[in-house]
């Protein structure tokens, strides 16, 4: 064992070494692709195989493309320039139905000329949305936020512009009546009458208040039946309303499962796991047929909103078990240190747990808003046209589209995908930038 | 553990006869398990208090009952005058009296140091925001960190931490405050500026309850030294008298295990 001796003498080193650069075969695309592509037998077999599919794809699926025609009035026609041009083998895409059509595609059967409502309160959405998704937005911005549902409702289904005021007329008196409870000290009173306030108003006074105040100033914009609405119109309508009505709904059921009130934790638990047992269809279902029996004859309750209120039902119960999962994974000590410094349960929750839930909550929270985007196609169950299905249908209904079958779904899958792709990417941008909180 | 080398300034030092935390024939169970027993202990103004014993006696368990993060079933508890029951209005009132400082510091992650210390004056004691924030600069300089102040938690050191978050629990302005061993998560050589810290505080009359193993600390800066076993207070003594000539057998085998003869 004589050479366990060396490394026990005394050493001390006399010169530094400087850094130096590492082998050039550990540097470069070479290095690359030996451990990404080909580091194993198995790997490098996987590679090459893989080259082949896409090769196979690109080869079956490109000509096809490349042989698209625009220009034409009919499936027919597309066939006939096709062959001419490339011989009677030859298949390629008719994207003509797609010039001729988009309009369908993306508006339904919303009146043309008023094409413009639509596209002004997609522009809006983005300006209002601003404040709510980067920090740095303009302040003011935000009276466009809370404006923004009743100016979007107007300009979609237009009709008097005194009835959004009196619907937000309501919040007025909700706010009023927990304001003047507050101050006279009934401070548990306060928040029960102001939803009764609110309730009472949208019931009995919303009514009268609007017609008296459009028959003394009339301001009407002209109105557009639900059922116009279609294709992407319809999709964005019920998607962004039911994303936005589903985070909030969310959190409570998230907080009152968590909840040690033996009722309030029952019943949402009861809630979230109902609606995640049941298939959206049959919500759906339950919307357009039963809910008529429940409501007084004669009720005229609006498809889209029934519709609405189903989805938002359903993406809150999905958001809610998101939202429990980050709940559970903040440590003990965040909510021992909140409460030790005195911290209200409200307090606590808006200011130290959900911030920080959230944050974990980011990937699966935008998961099931991509999710209740694309289940907004099965509206085409209840009657209504979805851009997929619904406007398909109607376009291959006409004489000269019979037949089509790739091209609308392309394209309708294209667009689907600009909008998912940018939430997801947002998705990640968020958590990008509020990473940098937490080093 | 951490020898104190410094003098301490005993002029401020004074317990006074007013109580601060009285806790007469005090119970607790989690579930079959009865966590402490028949705990009677009366703490006055201004006296720095050390809990010792073994891991599991009921130590953490005891101070968080005194501001209500664990309920006790039986018995009283009356912290600076106000009595801890389920009344919600008596907690938020003791709590808001009542620092704590945790083994692992529970700093808010997501938000600044200086945010850390302004956010319970700001929205549990209305306090404006530019006045908190004054307050909170005063007392991160105090613990000697007023540079980090726009960092978050995760750039500081354990130590640093620790520190943020004392001045976060002294922007409240408590009257008394516990400490669950705050130093058992640190490397060595961060122990030092804890203890500091918590050595000023002491001078400047702090009524303190503190569960620590520093037994340094204790034989500086407390008056009582109490030792807890299997959920019971064993014994409590001034701490010369308490180290050098403990009574139970208990205390002595403990001691003989922490001091290492
Ligand atoms: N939430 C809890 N539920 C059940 N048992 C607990 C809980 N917290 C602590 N205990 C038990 O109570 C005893 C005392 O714990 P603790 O007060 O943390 O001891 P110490 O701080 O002295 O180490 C231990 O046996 C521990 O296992
Ligand atoms: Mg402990």
């Amino acid at each position: 064992m004589s050479d366990t001796h060396a490394e026990t003498v005394a050493f001390v080193r006399e010169t530094m070494l400087p850094q130096a650069a590492p082998p050039a075969s550990q540097t470069g695309a070479v290095r690359w692709l030996r451990e990404n592509l080909f580091s194993t037998w198995v790997n490098g077999a996987l590679t090459v195989l893989g080259l082949l599919a896409i090769f196979w794809l690109g080869t079956h699926l490109l000509p096809w493309f490349l042989h698209g025609v625009w220009n034409a009035n009919s499936l027919a026609e597309c066939r006939e320039i096709i062959a001419n041009r490339w011989g009677d083998e030859a298949s390629g895409a008719c994207w003509a139905v797609i010039r001729e059509r988009w309009n369908q595609f993306l508006f339904g059967f919303y009146p043309s000329h008023l094409y413009w409502r639509p596209i002004l309160a997609l522009l809006l959405l983005f300006a209002a949305l601003a404040p709510v998704l980067f920090g740095s937005a303009p302040r003011q911005l935000l009276i466009l936020s809370l404006a923004y549902p009743g100016l979007a409702y107007l300009l979609l289904w237009g009709g008097s512009v005194w009835f959004p005021i009196s619907a937000y007329l309501g919040f007025g008196a909700g706010i009023a009546a927990f304001l003047l409870l507050r101050r006279a000290g009934q401070s548990l009173l306060a928040p029960i009458v102001a939803v009764l306030a609110a309730v009472l108003w949208w019931l009995f006074l919303a009514g009268p208040v609007e017609r008296g105040l459009q028959s003394m100033i009339p301001l009407a914009m002209e109105p557009v039946r639900s059922n116009a609405f279609g294709g992407f119109v319809l999709s964005i309508t019920i998607g962004v309303a039911a994303i936005a009505l589903s985070l909030p709904l969310g959190i409570v059921l998230a907080l009152g499962r968590r909840s040690d009130m033996f009722l309030v934790k029952a019943l949402s638990v009861g809630f979230i796991e109902f609606i995640r047992g049941v298939p959206l269809i049959t919500l759906l279902f339950t919307a357009s047929l039963l809910l008529n029996y429940f409501l007084p004859p004669g009720t005229n309750f609006d498809i889209i909103l029934r519709v609405i209120i189903m989805v938002t039902l359903f993406a809150a119960a999905y958001i809610a078990e998101v939202i429990r999962g980050g709940l559970a994974a903040l440590p003990r000590g965040q909510y021992e240190a909140a409460d030790a410094l005195g911290l209200d349960y409200f307090k606590s929750m808006r200011l130290i747990i959900l911030p920080q839930a959230l944050k974990i909550s980011i990937p699966g929270i935008v998961s099931t808003f991509i999710g209740l985007f694309k289940d907004t196609t099965l509206v085409i169950f209840v009657g209504l046209l979805d851009p997929l299905k619904g406007i398909t249908d109607a376009v291959r209904a006409a004489i000269e589209w019979k037949g089509i079958y790739w091209e609308p779904f392309i394209f309708v899958g294209a667009i689907f995908f600009v909008f998912n792709f940018a939430m997801s990417r947002y998705s990640m941008h968020l958590e990008r930038r509020l990473k940098r909180d937490h080093r | 553990m951490e020898t104190i080398e410094r003098a301490i300034d005993r002029s401020h030092m004074q317990v006074s006869d007013e109580v601060a935390v009285q806790i007469t024939q005090m119970n607790k169970w989690y579930g079959q398990f009865h966590v402490l027993r028949d705990i009677n202990l009366t703490v006055n103004k201004g006296e720095r208090i050390v809990i010792a014993g073994p891991s599991g006696s009921g130590k953490s368990t005891l101070i968080r009952c005194i501001n209500r993060l664990e309920e006790h079933q039986s018995g009283r508890i009356v912290v600076d005058g106000t009595e801890l029951t389920s009344d919600l209005k008596n907690i938020d009132k003791v709590r808001s009296e009542v620092g704590m400082v945790f083994q692992h510091f529970n700093l808010f992650p997501h938000l600044t140091i200086l945010e850390n210390c302004t956010l319970a004056p700001i929205w549990v004691r209305k306090v404006p925001k530019k006045e908190a924030e004054d307050t909170a600069m005063h007392f991160l300089h105090k613990v000697k960190i007023p540079e980090q102040a726009h960092k978050y938690p995760g750039q500081l050191s354990g130590g640093q931490q620790q520190r943020v978050a004392i001045a976060r629990s002294l922007c409240m302005r408590p009257r008394i405050m516990l400490f669950d061993e705050p130093t058992s998560a640190l490397d060595p050589e961060m122990i030092k500026e804890v203890l500091d810290t918590m050595i000023e505080l002491a001078e400047e009359g702090m009524t303190m309850l503190c569960v620590t193993h520093e037994m340094g600390f204790a034989q500086a800066v407390a008056n009582r030294v109490i030792f807890m076993d299997q959920g019971q207070i064993v014994e409590q003594n001034e701490p010369y008298a308490f180290f050098n000539n403990p009574q139970s057998e208990r205390t002595k085998l403990f001691l003989s295990q922490i001091l290492g003869h």
